[in-house]
């Protein structure tokens, strides 16, 4: 069992200020799933690395950090990283600082009729029934703390309803941009930082199509915590392509799980960049809930200095005759380490599955370290489930052929690292994504000296 | 413009080459000869600036500077071009996009601007003509896919790309249909100028009546033993490397 850490119950303190204060203005059921979910973490408390799910990923930084809640704690202001991370032809394009909705920094353009994209906290109010019947149900939190603290402390976030049939032309983009506290001498060693709670629910109506675009970063040198939520339900036919891009600071710690449910002949993808964090773990979880449903979960990572980035992926074929591939890409630099699990159940009637994971891991150094699993667990007799798992280090004969050819070792290397990554952003259909993506590596990759 | 005196190297645990003496000047077009394990590709690779190999005893001179002072990437940008007995395969960079920056790399070195996309194009579609290269080559990534024959193609045009001073071709012919071989020849032939010297490393003769060597030596055991004119290539076939090794060494 877990060992209940919790600095001077800081987060049942913050539950009930919470309580207090959106007490009058919330449903009842909002207050109940929220009370159920505080309960399930003081049950929980963090976990640690007697933790099967955890056992390579030590959380005590974050348990034992006093956080309080950002909005509380620091202005909103406009971070100029926000005006970098744009995305210019996005439908709409909604801006959290420090988990607050910034409405002055954002804009939601005409959206096709029965089309939503709004605040999740006003939409409690405009689409409460919706919201009932999804919010907090999509993503289990009975052995997830941090998805039951999530569940517990949200403040705000975005609702996403795309009605059935309708589909739209541009991506809609979410940015969660935070500041963080700033150490001062005095602190101690724990220290004090903020945490924001972002959640998102997105619903995909039958026949539906459209992009969806997650971009969390931290335009200041303080420390904070991100513990993101999001939740997507995907009707009959329904394609939802879901691109995640994380560039939090690296003192900074991103907790988050993406939970998905597709039915009959749903489209999911996922497409996980990660650049920042000093401690991050992300939970991508399908439910392939209905026959002929499609997923695919692509990542891409890259650490440095002595970061820990932790993917722990689950995919679960419910229903006979689903497909899901899986690639998961990292690039490792200095001390840094990375996670990753893959797991993929097959439940009894889940014939004619076809499941196929790949992890592979660049080690720029001697001293990184990969910890990569496959785990399938399969129920049904005819079924193709493959996966492979491949670490290596920079190809010397290829980077002899580079140089052989004029290119400095340094952009040898580049090209290399490039390619590598190339391979997880050439799926990302969205080009300005991918480009994005391409030069934040350069520019990671750049600033660590990892390249040279 | 290449001197070889007394070259000793180490790899993988063995000395394979035990005295190199060599000496090549502009426009000149040398062959080493020599049976497998005789330590030719690894001259071949020395010169190019290969991390595997350990030089122990002796002296490089390029266009008078010390060779084996100079990283890969110096080394190619000054002139020398080692066209690869087995040419790597690199996934995920565009074959293209390479190109471009090697030859820029070299155009920069060399005190010349680089070229755009455009000019680089139209320079590449020229080159391509000559070894027979189709466009969606171009776009792959290099080397990957390739068959056998596609790859020494591709080695020859990157060496019409970058118009080195010193062409080292390893092995160039092994694996080539006589086709092909004809093609590589007639590209390699047309870059023979008085300004630009060549280096051919082979097995077997059969290249040798596409590309005509000037000087060709015979290479056994690490150390040349026998240098000659084109007729000397002839008289390998006939008779073989055996009992070579007796025959006393001349210089070039």
């Amino acid at each position: 069992m877990a060992t209940v850490i919790n600095p001077a119950g800081a987060y049942t303190a913050a539950f009930r200020r919470l309580a207090a204060r959106v007490a009058a203005t919330q449903p009842d059921w909002v207050t109940r799933r929220r009370q159920r979910a505080i309960d399930t973490f003081e049950r929980l408390g963090f976990p640690t690395t007697r933790d099967e799910e955890w056992r390579f990923t030590n959380v005590t930084p974050i348990a034992e950090t006093e956080f309080v809640p950002a909005g509380d704690a620091l202005a909103a202001g406009n971070p100029p990283a926000v005006e970098s991370f744009r995305l210019p032809m996005a439908t709409a394009e909604l801006v959290f600082v420090n988990g607050r909705y910034a409405s002055a920094l954002s804009k939601v353009g005409s959206l096709p009729p029965g089309a939503r994209v709004e605040s999740l906290a006003s939409a409690l109010t405009s689409h409460a029934s919706e919201l009932e019947q999804h919010l907090a149900h999509v993503a289990e939190f009975e052995r997830q703390a941090f998805v039951a603290l999530n569940t517990a402390l949200w403040t705000d976030g975005v609702f996403v309803s795309v009605p059935a049939g309708t589909v739209l032309q541009s991506p809609v983009h979410i940015m969660f941009v935070s500041t963080g506290i700033r150490q001062q001498k005095s602190d101690t060693a724990g220290g004090c930082a903020a945490i924001t709670h972002p959640r998102v629910l997105v619903l995909a109506g039958r026949d539906s199509q459209f992009s969806i675009v997650e971009s969390y970063l931290g335009a200041s040198d303080g420390r904070y915590f991100t513990n993101a939520v999001t939740e997507i339900v995907l009707g009959d036919q329904a394609l939802v392509e879901h691109y995640k891009l994380q560039a939090e600071r690296d003192i900074s710690y991103h907790m988050a799980t993406i939970r998905a449910v597709a039915a009959s002949n749903a489209t999911f993808r996922s497409h996980s960049i990660g650049f920042g964090g000093a401690l991050v773990r992300n939970d991508v979880v399908a439910t392939l809930s209905g026959e002929g449903a499609e997923c695919t979960l692509n990542g891409l990572d890259f650490a440095d200095g002595t970061r820990l980035v932790d993917n722990h992926t689950m995919i679960d074929h419910a229903k006979p005759h689903c497909s899901s591939r899986e690639l998961y890409k990292v690039i490792l630099a200095d001390r840094a380490r990375a996670v990753f699990n893959g797991k993929i159940v097959v439940r009894p009637d889940a014939q004619k599955t076809d499941a196929k994971q790949t992890n592979k891991a660049l080690l720029l150094s001697e001293d990184a370290q990969i910890n990569t699993k496959p785990q399938l667990e399969i129920f049904a007799n005819d079924v193709k489930c493959t996966h492979g798992a491949a670490v290596g280090q920079m190809d010397e004969d290829a980077l002899f052929y580079l140089r052989a050819r004029g290119l400095a070792l340094r952009d040898a290397r580049e090209f290399l690292i490039h390619a590598f990554a190339g391979e997880v952003l050439n799926k990302m259909p969205l080009e300005a994504l991918r480009d994005r993506a391409d030069a934040e590596l350069l520019r990671q990759l750049t600033r660590s000296g990892a390249g040279r | 413009m290449l001197t070889i005196r007394d070259l000793h190297v180490r790899g993988g645990g063995h000395e394979i080459l035990r005295g190199i003496d060599l000496s090549i000047d502009a426009g000149e077009v040398h062959a080493i000869m020599g049976p497998n394990g005789s330590g030719k590709s690894t001259l071949a690779r020395v010169l190019a600036g290969h991390p595997e190999y350990e030089v122990t005893a002796g002296d490089v001179r390029y266009q008078g500077e010390d060779l084996l002072a100079m990283d890969p990437e110096t080394r190619a940008r000054a002139g020398v071009f080692m066209a690869f007995q087995y040419p790597v395969e690199i996934p995920g960079v565009n074959n293209a996009y390479f190109l471009k920056a090697a030859l820029n790399a070299v155009r920069k070195h060399r005190g010349q601007d680089e070229l755009d996309a455009m000019e680089f194009m139209s320079l590449v579609r020229d080159r391509m003509k000559l070894l027979d290269i189709d466009q969606a080559l171009l776009n792959r990534p290099v080397n990957e896919g390739f068959s056998g024959g596609e790859k020494k193609r591709n080695e020859i045009f990157q060496m019409a790309v970058l118009e080195p001073t010193l062409a080292i071709l390893d092995e160039t012919d092994s694996g080539l249909d006589i086709d092909a071989l004809k093609i590589v020849a007639q590209g390699v032939n047309e870059m023979r100028s008085p300004e630009r010297a060549l280096l051919l490393v082979t097995h077997y003769q059969r290249l040798l009546n596409y590309i005509v060597p000037d000087v060709v030596h015979v290479l056994t055991e690490g150390r040349i033993v026998r240098s000659g004119g084109k007729e000397l290539a002839l008289e390998l076939e006939e008779k073989g490397y055996v009992g070579l090794e007796e025959a006393p060494a001349a210089r070039a």
